[in-house]
This record gives structure tokens, C-alpha cells and sequence, in this order.
């Protein structure tokens, strides 16, 4: 049985544009799902759906079997922006799932020794030790987005939801976040679920992609990508991993061509 | 020297050279007392009558407090109203900004007619002229929250009430406390004119009835005290401003 299931979901804005159509998506246990497409195909919309953030106008998404009818508890998230909290101290952002999610709130009140003590190796493993007093504004945006991705991590979610958060990174500091990401990931084997426009990105981190048509937005294609973990920066300059990212680039401009077409420009 | 003594200096350099251009062109052009005193003449005319003054500076200084308390309290209530509802932004809006637009020197005689001379129609016009920054400041904070910030509390199982206490509120703490500066001189500014228009008590009336005696030093004595409260207050607000809610200004000069 799915961990993660969309069937036949449809979202219609009160503007009446209608955002995704007709989505069907089965996604198991631990599994690393990237969605990719060209803007506005509804990408982050669906994720919304999937964290119950958003109802669909119709269709419906399951999580563990169970209908998704309001926000579901225990998901971390990190978007394009950090959106860290600047009255926070580094750490005390990280720590603040643990003072709000159901399953830890008491526990940490009660003995938050441990859990700072966890919050300190996550921030060690992705290059944060020593920060965990500095303010938000004296880190740098990639440190910024280092310890967004701790605090989407620090309670041990089961899903986590990644709204293009390497994307407004340096190309240096992306690639490093991916292999910091490809280490959380094998450590703790959350359902990971990926928006992104980076192709390489996608190819690199996840097992299954999904790229998605737009106006509507449709799942377009699937693709599964079985290289073994770890998978090395290298990786990504030889030819199997080039081959699948240029596929999956034909794919979308396919899409594109056929937008432009429509609207009369080029093609 | 360092950087704090340093900007201190100039603050009160620049307010001191404003004090002395003053007093050298009164001297310089042989301005009479009663088109405008020098500074010193004005501080000289209140040193006789200090008792009186002290009575009457309390007055407007508490009258001032009174109904910029009540202008906080109705502004963050109304203000969260506004910022939080779609339907009673828009529904409050045009009533508050019509309101606004009413000169409060018109209202006093209203206010007197309803509830006599004295302090109520001072603290009423005080909280009537000061509420309206309140709310819009904390309106505008409240709206301006990423929803992103919300969303990320929302999948950790946070009630909205969690939502708003967690995230909202510290976020639109800057947003208030802005407004606290500006509200706290537009208060002074509320009371004087009322206690101009229509009281036998407080700076405003002092300065009338100095006026009435062709008492201009005495005057200008009323307007400085009234100046340095203001001062004196909007310090406060700052320093509390600094420490409660310092991460909103040190994140750009860090």
C-alpha cells in the first residue's frame, strides 16, 4: 500500500483558474520524489494538498491510509526562503518544532537536554557547529538555508515537504546542500518530496521523478533513477546521469515548444 | 570615542546650537520679548511661578498617559481586528480613515458639550488624535506575516491560535512599537489642545491664560516643557523599543 496517495486530485484558485488537474501520484514509504516542470505548473500546489495546507476542489490525497482533511501533524518543510524567525537565536529556530509538534511538545519540556544535544550534531552535520547562538541576520543565505533544512528535520518527520530550497542558492553552495541533504536522508529515511526546477538536482538526490505539464498542471512523466546511495558529486558529469537529465530536459521542452506554439510565439 | 558617545554628541550638540542660534538672533536683532522671547527669557519666566507649572505640567503629562492608554489598547484591538479579518478590514477601514480625517480641535467642543470642561475631554481628545497610527501599524504587521512563516507551524500541528501567538505577533511587534513613537507625541499634541479649548488645568491652559496677559516668554516656557515631555516619553518608548524588539534593527546594521 502507498505511504502517499493522490487520486485523481483537482485544484481550481477562486479565480477559477484551475491550478492542477486530474493528478494521480502514489508515492511509498521512504521514498525520494521529485516534482519538476516549468513555472506555475502547480508543483508547490500539490504539496500544499499532500500537507493538507490546501483542499482539493476535488479528488482527494491519503497519508498512511487516512484522508487528508486539515494540516496533518509531524511534517517538516523548507521553502525557496529560509523563513527562519530573527527573534530567534540560530538554535532556538531549529528547536522549534519540538516546543509545537503533538509528539515531542512535553518531552522537551520536561527534559530538553537530549533534544538540544541532537539539535547540536544536525547543525555539526550540515557544517553549522557554532552557530547555535549567532542571530539569523549574521548568517549568510546558504547558512540560512542549512539550518531551515535542521528545523524541517529536528523532530524526525515521516514526510518532508522541500519547496525548491536549493534555488536561490550559488551553484557551489547547492551542490554542497545536496550532499549534506543525500546525508540526512540515508540517516533518518523520511518521504521526501522534492519541487524543483534543477534538473540535476532532481537526478541527483531522488529515486523517482515526476515531471508535470502546466495550465493545467498534470503529472507528464515518470521516471526512476536507480543509481545506489551515496551518490557522489561525480556522478553527476557521467554520461547514465547526463542521459536521464537530458531526457527528462526533451520532455519539458516538449511542453514548452507546445505553450509557445499556442500563444503564437516561436516554435 | 565610541560609536555611542559619539552619535550622542550629536544629537545634543545639534539640539543645543538650535538653543543658541535662537538666543543670539533674539539678542543679535533686538527681537522684543513679546513677538519672541529668547530661550532663556522663556526658562527665567517659568522659575517664579515653578509651583503652579510643576501642577500643571502632572496635569497634561498624566492626562496625556490616560488616553494614550486607552488609545493602545483600543488601537491593538482594533488593529488585530483589521489585520486579521478580511471582512472587518474591509467593513473598519473606510470608517477609521474617514474618522481620522476629522480635524480633533473640532471634537473638543463636542466632547465638552457631552461631558464638561476638565481632564475627560483632554484624555478623550489625547486617545482620539493617537489611536488611528496604532492600528494601522498593527494592521499592516499582522498582514505582512509570510504566510510561509504560518505554514511551517500549520504541518507541525500548531491551532491557528498557536500560529498567530508564535508568529504573528513577535513579527508584528516592530510594526507596533513604531507606532508607539508616533502615538505618544500625537497624544501631548491631543490633550494641549483640549486643555487649550476648554480646561482650567494643565500646559495648554497655562499657555492661554499667559497669552490672555500678554505673558509671551511664558509662552514659549509652556511650549518647551511640553517639548521636553515629548522628548522625555518617545525616549522610553525607544529604549523599550531597543530592548524588546532590537533583532528588527540590529538585522540591518549587523
Amino acid at each position: 500500500m502507498p505511504f502517499i496517495e493522490l487520486s485523481n486530485v483537482s485544484l481550481r484558485y477562486d479565480n477559477g483558474y484551475l491550478a492542477v488537474e486530474g493528478v494521480n501520484l502514489s508515492i511509498a514509504q521512504g521514498e525520494f520524489v521529485a516534482l519538476v516542470g516549468p513555472s506555475g505548473c502547480g508543483k508547490s500546489t500539490l504539496l500544499r494538498v499532500i500537507s493538507g495546507l490546501r483542499p482539493p476542489s476535488s479528488g482527494q490525497a491519503t497519508v498512511h491510509g487516512q484522508v487528508v482533511r486539515g494540516p496533518i501533524a509531524g511534517i517538516g518543510m523548507a521553502f525557496q526562503n529560509p523563513t527562519l524567525m530573527p527573534w530567534r537565536t540560530i538554535l532556538q529556530n531549529i528547536l522549534l518544532p519540538l516546543e509545537v509538534s503533538a509528539r515531542h511538545k512535553q518531552q522537551y519540556r520536561q527534559n530538553p537536554k537530549p533534544y538540544i544535544e541532537a539539535a547540536r550534531e544536525l547543525m555539526a552535520s550540515v557544517g553549522l557547529a557554532g552557530f547555535e547562538n549567532a542571530h539569523v541576520w549574521e548568517l549568510s543565505g546558504g547558512m540560512q538555508q542549512r539550518a531551515s533544512l535542521c528545523r524541517a528535520l529536528i523532530h524526525q518527520p515521516e514526510i518532508l515537504m522541500l519547496d525548491e530550497p536549493f534555488s536561490a542558492l550559488d551553484a557551489f553552495t547547492r551542490e554542497e546542500l545536496w550532499q549534506a541533504m543525500q546525508v540526512l536522508y540515508m540517516s533518518r529515511k523520511p518521504t521526501v518530496i522534492l519541487v524543483t526546477h534543477d534538473l540535476r538536482e532532481a537526478v541527483y538526490l531522488s529515486d523517482t521523478i515526476y515531471t508535470m505539464s502546466t495550465r493545467p498542471g498534470k503529472i507528464a512523466y515518470a521516471r526512476r533513477v536507480e543509481f545506489p546511495r551515496p551518490r557522489a558529486l561525480e556522478l553527476t558529469y557521467e554520461d547514465e546521469f547526463a542521459h536521464i537529465v537530458k531526457e527528462l530536459r526533451e520532455q519539458i521542452g516538449g511542453m514548452r515548444t507546445q505553450i509557445s506554439g499556442l500563444k503564437g510565439v516561436g516554435a | 570615542m565610541n560609536p555611542r558617545t559619539h552619535d550622542t554628541l550629536i544629537a545634543a550638540g545639534a539640539s543645543v546650537g538650535l538653543f543658541v542660534l535662537w538666543e543670539l538672533s533674539v539678542r543679535l536683532f533686538k527681537i522684543p520679548p513679546f513677538v519672541l522671547p529668547a530661550p532663556s527669557q522663556a526658562i527665567a519666566s517659568l522659575l517664579p511661578v515653578w509651583g503652579v507649572v510643576v501642577g500643571h505640567a502632572w496635569q497634561t503629562l498624566w492626562t496625556t498617559l490616560a488616553g494614550f492608554g486607552i488609545a493602545v489598547v483600543a488601537g491593538v484591538l482594533l488593529g488585530a481586528a483589521v489585520g486579521t479579518s478580511k471582512p472587518l478590514n474591509l467593513a473598519l477601514y473606510p470608517i477609521l480613515v474617514g474618522f481620522n480625517s476629522v480635524p480633533k480641535a473640532a471634537l473638543v467642543p463636542v466632547l465638552v458639550l457631552w461631558f464638561g470642561i476638565g481632564t475627560v475631554p483632554a484624555i478623550l481628545t489625547a486617545f482620539l488624535i493617537s489611536f488611528f497610527p496604532i492600528v494601522v501599524n498593527v494592521a499592516t504587521g499582522l498582514a505582512s506575516v509570510p504566510p510561509e512563516l504560518r505554514e511551517v507551524l500549520r504541518v507541525l500541528g500548531s491551532s491557528r491560535l498557536e500560529a498567530f501567538t508564535r508568529v504573528s505577533i513577535p513579527f508584528s511587534m516592530p510594526y507596533f512599537f513604531a507606532s508607539l513613537k508616533v502615538a505618544i507625541t500625537l497624544a501631548f499634541v491631543g490633550t494641549v489642545i483640549s486643555e487649550i479649548a476648554a480646561s482650567q488645568k494643565g500646559i495648554g491652559y497655562l499657555m492661554t491664560s499667559a497669552s490672555s496677559q500678554f505673558n509671551v516668554p511664558l509662552v514659549f516656557g509652556g511650549l518647551l516643557l511640553i517639548a521636553i515631555m515629548g522628548i522625555a516619553l518617545y525616549a522610553v518608548f525607544a529604549i523599550l523599543e531597543r530592548r524588546l524588539v532590537g533583532w528588527a534593527y540590529r538585522s540591518q546594521n549587523a
